[in-house]
């Protein structure tokens, strides 16, 4: 089982922090992953796709809490976190 | 030595800390970061009633991690402390501690706003600001990414 969790903004616009679930056998990459889940979620294409990309470059993605880029290749059991840019300090 | 969070914590404390832990150091640099009233003027300021700090738990640590051995990897430091608060928090508290340790000052200095210019960009923390009349999510700035260019650069 994929587990995917969701924070801040990405987590409030889409309602959920966390879910589990099978990597469809077709999905092999991040992007697959967000395509997968906007079709299933059509709310979450504002969020994922946004206007014009403006917000969709906004939207970063951890595999096994690493950063990673939409190319990356996903395993069945990954930990998957989207999140928007990092405002600590 | 890093932590996460939910109290306060003293600087006095922590300096003690570290330099008992410090060895035959020459020079201590402690940073403290405070929360800001957000808006500028004195009318909305009051309204700002506080920031809640989310962020990523597990990440969080192995990023701070990362960046404490990048800093260790690049200067001489005889001991590191990163604090990071989370939760909620108000006007002036403090939000961050970054101790640095090394023999002599420029490694110290240095090394300590590197490990903050990394922290504000690539730790997993995320600060929501709410006022009586609404709450919004601070957006990332990017003079805070242009801070890490410098290090990449030397």
């Amino acid at each position: 089982m994929l587990n995917i969790q969701y924070f801040a903004s990405i987590r409030e616009a889409l309602n959920r922090s966390e879910e589990e679930l099978e990597l469809p056998r077709d999905v092999k990459s991040v992007q697959a992953l967000i395509d997968y889940l906007v079709s299933a979620n059509p709310h979450f294409e504002a969020v994922f796709i946004g206007d014009g990309d403006r917000k969709a470059g906004k939207v970063l993605v951890a595999v096994n809490q690493t950063i990673v880029d939409r190319k990356h290749l996903l395993s069945q059991n990954d930990e998957v976190a989207f999140f928007p840019p990092m405002t600590g300090g | 030595m890093i932590s996460i969070q939910n109290e306060d914590f003293s600087l006095g404390d922590e300096y003690a800390a570290i330099r008992t832990r410090a060895g035959d150091a020459g020079a201590i640099v402690t940073f403290t970061g405070l929360v800001r009233e957000i808006y500028g003027d004195d009318n909305t300021a009051a309204a700002v009633q506080s920031l809640t700090l989310e962020h990523y738990p597990g990440m969080t640590e192995k990023c701070l991690k990362d960046i404490q051995l990048k800093a260790e990897d690049r200067w001489p430091l005889l001991a590191t402390r990163i604090i990071h608060r989370v939760g909620e928090l108000y006007s002036h508290d403090q939000i961050v501690l970054v101790a640095t340790v090394s023999a002599h000052r420029h490694a110290a200095f240095e090394s300590a706003e590197f490990v903050m210019d990394y922290l504000k960009s690539e730790a997993p923390f995320w600060k929501k600001q709410k006022s009586k009349n609404e709450s919004s999510w601070i957006e990332s700035r990017d003079t805070d990414k242009e801070a890490l260019d410098r290090w990449q650069k030397s």
